[in-house]
């Protein structure tokens, strides 16, 4: 039944969720640290290379995953929340309620999200992990709050939500307890697109140095060579890798969404052969 | 009409909010934005200068609902403050300088990855189980790749190893600004590899989407009436299947459009293009607010205008929303 795009978009997930775990406790040494071998490419003592400083950049990225993920999901949880709020209310009440919180959602939808992060982040006294990850769940709610929108539009007729009104339930019960539970898998879907979403936005952010400067994320390793000429010198190994885990993030993201989506319909797949030839064949 | 009027009022609505946003957000976050500059700045600051930063912010003793008005008169004048890296330019005068940069290059570039993205989904469904099917593979990959590190990447291979192009600015050393030959091309010569990047880092989306829809469109009954029927390949494909598939794909376009922006910023930034995008991070790495307020008004009033164009190629395409209900 599960496609081989789901496992393998799975897996990809499921490795750098582990990575950025247990990476930490595996891989000794600090991400920091600096030594005397500057700029030397990959090899057995250095597995990706290492930076101006000497720093080692396979022990960057794996704790460089902690950071990003870790922003990546704190943000996503924040933004679930509010869509969830403002979707599920919205779409049960209805009416005037519903309206205005339509136009506020599909006001952040359009808005251009990374300005917005880049001037709220440029506002910040301090740019610690968690005000990054709070600037960037401001503009990661909307998408949620419209699926769940219109989930909750076609739930809140059903029989059981009826039942649940009749016997008197209150409005906020039905809807936390009787309509969030039935939209469980469209919010993990959505939950997983805002982390990804929200680690492409850190990475963007530190990468013009407006997060976290002091801890090692993908996005800051890219600012750091950016910085110091990696590519000028040719330092292929500095930047390659922390875009690739980001790159990969997405991919596998991607990759689970398109075989849930062959599962729904299954013309989307490639494997069939192609409908045209059929025809022609038969003229 | 109607569609076109409910949607100009969404955008209308959309514009106050932006604006109103970018009143409260100095006001909201936490710190006063003229405390944190003179203290930046450690007292070596113009007095003048945190006059007119004061006043760009319409800050003063006044209750907040006489500085709203106050801000938005300032607005409807066109007056956004002077900037403070620059002081004591004009906001406006120094966003009028970037912005044909970056409608430039972010408008063709999103253009040209528009049409082939879009090309190349049609064919991908049409042609499905052929070599096309490579294209998705890829496209996955490409979907969530950073914008910038695409730019890294062209900059390092075609830039700094092959020497192919330059890569910063946007016009040569060796020219001046006017309207001939030498400048024109030098000018093109440089947008190439930041375009290209937003070629590649905004195609793969358009790809997906539009062979997704197409495929859904190429079971439909009217396709394959028209089939039956004998019509060209060519006739069925693309005035049947694709300007039915285009519709959603439109929409999806216009609602993506934030994120290319987002992207460009980024782009411009590794490119040092004298755009927008470079000039916000100068404002934001100088604390300068009024300039980084002002940009921000105008990328999102930019990004609304070119939803209004998506909705008016909707209506050119889609003869039920000329309907009048």
């Amino acid at each position: 039944m599960r496609s081989w795009k789901i496992r393998l978009g799975m897996a990809i997930l499921g490795f750098f969720t582990l990575m950025a775990i247990f990476g930490p406790l595996l891989v000794s040494g600090d991400p920091s640290a600096t030594s005397d071998d500057g700029l030397v490419g990959p090899s057995a003592e250095h597995w990706l290379g290492t930076t101006q400083t000497g720093q080692d950049i396979f022990t960057q990225i794996v704790y460089g995953a902690r950071i990003s993920m870790g922003v990546g999901v704190l943000s996503a949880v924040i933004a679930t929340i509010v869509s969830i709020a403002v979707g599920l209310i919205g779409g049960y009440f209805g009416g005037a309620i519903d309206e205005t919180l339509s136009v506020i959602t599909n006001i952040f939808l359009v808005l251009p999200a990374l300005p917005l992060v880049i001037v709220l982040a440029g506002y910040l006294p301090q740019r610690g992990v968690t005000s990054v990850a709070v600037v960037i769940a401001v503009t990661g709610w909307a998408w949620g709050a419209r699926i769940l929108r219109a989930q909750t539009l076609s739930i809140r007729r059903r029989d059981f939500v009826e039942a649940a009104k009749a016997s008197g339930e209150r409005p906020m019960r039905i809807i936390f307890f009787e309509i969030l539970p039935v939209q469980l898998p469209v919010i993990a879907t959505s939950f997983l697109a805002t982390v990804v979403a929200a680690i492409l936005a850190e990475a963007g952010l530190s990468f013009l140095g407006l997060a976290d400067l002091s801890s090692v994320s993908w996005g800051s390793m890219l600012y750091f060579a950016q910085n110091g000429q990696a590519l000028l010198v040719g330092a292929w190994w500095w930047f390659i890798p922390p875009g690739l885990c980001i790159a990969l993030i997405g991919a596998g993201l991607g990759l689970m969404n398109f075989g849930i989506d062959e599962i729904a319909n299954p013309r989307l797949r490639t494997i069939k052969p192609p409908r045209r030839k059929k025809l022609e064949a038969r003229s | 009409m109607r569609f076109l009027a409910r949607r100009l009022g969404f955008y209308l609505l959309t514009a106050w909010a932006a604006v109103t946003l970018n009143f409260l957000i100095p006001r909201m976050m936490p710190g006063d934005p003229v405390d944190l500059l003179v203290a930046r700045l450690k007292g070596n600051v113009d007095p003048a200068a945190i006059e007119a930063m004061k006043q760009a912010f319409g800050i003063s003793d006044a209750n907040l609902w006489v500085q709203y008005v106050d801000y938005l008169g300032n607005l409807f004048n066109g007056e956004l403050g002077r900037s403070i890296t620059f002081f004591p330019t004009e906001v406006t005068t120094i966003i009028t300088g970037a912005l044909p940069w970056t409608v430039g290059l972010v408008g063709v570039a999103t253009l040209i990855s528009y049409l082939l993205g879009t090309l190349l989904g049609v064919l991908a469904a049409w042609k499905r189980g052929s070599w096309l099917d490579g294209v998705l593979p890829v496209s996955t990959f490409m979907h969530a790749v950073p914008y910038f590190w695409v730019a890294l990447a062209l900059v390092f291979v075609f830039g700094v190893t092959l020497r192919w192009f330059p890569v910063s600015r946007a016009y040569g050393l060796d020219v001046v600004p006017a309207w001939d030959g030498p400048f024109v091309s030098s000018v093109l010569y440089h947008a190439a590899l930041p375009a290209i990047t937003i070629v590649i880092a905004s195609m793969a989306d358009r790809i997906l989407g539009m062979r997704n829809v197409m495929v859904t469109t190429l079971g439909e009954d009217y396709v394959v009436m028209a089939e039956a029927k004998g019509l060209t390949s060519r006739r069925v494909m693309w005035a049947y299947a694709a300007r039915n598939a285009i519709l959603p794909n439109i929409t999806s376009f216009a609602l993506s459009l934030g994120f290319v922006v987002g992207g460009s910023v980024l782009t411009e930034i590794v490119f040092s293009y004298p755009g927008i995008g470079s000039m916000l991070l100068k404002a934001v790495e100088n604390e300068d607010f009024p300039l980084m307020q002002g940009i921000f008004l105008v990328i999102s009033l930019a990004v609304l205008v070119a939803n209004f164009l998506a909705d008016l190629a909707y209506v050119v395409l889609d003869p039920r929303t000329r309907q009048e209900a």
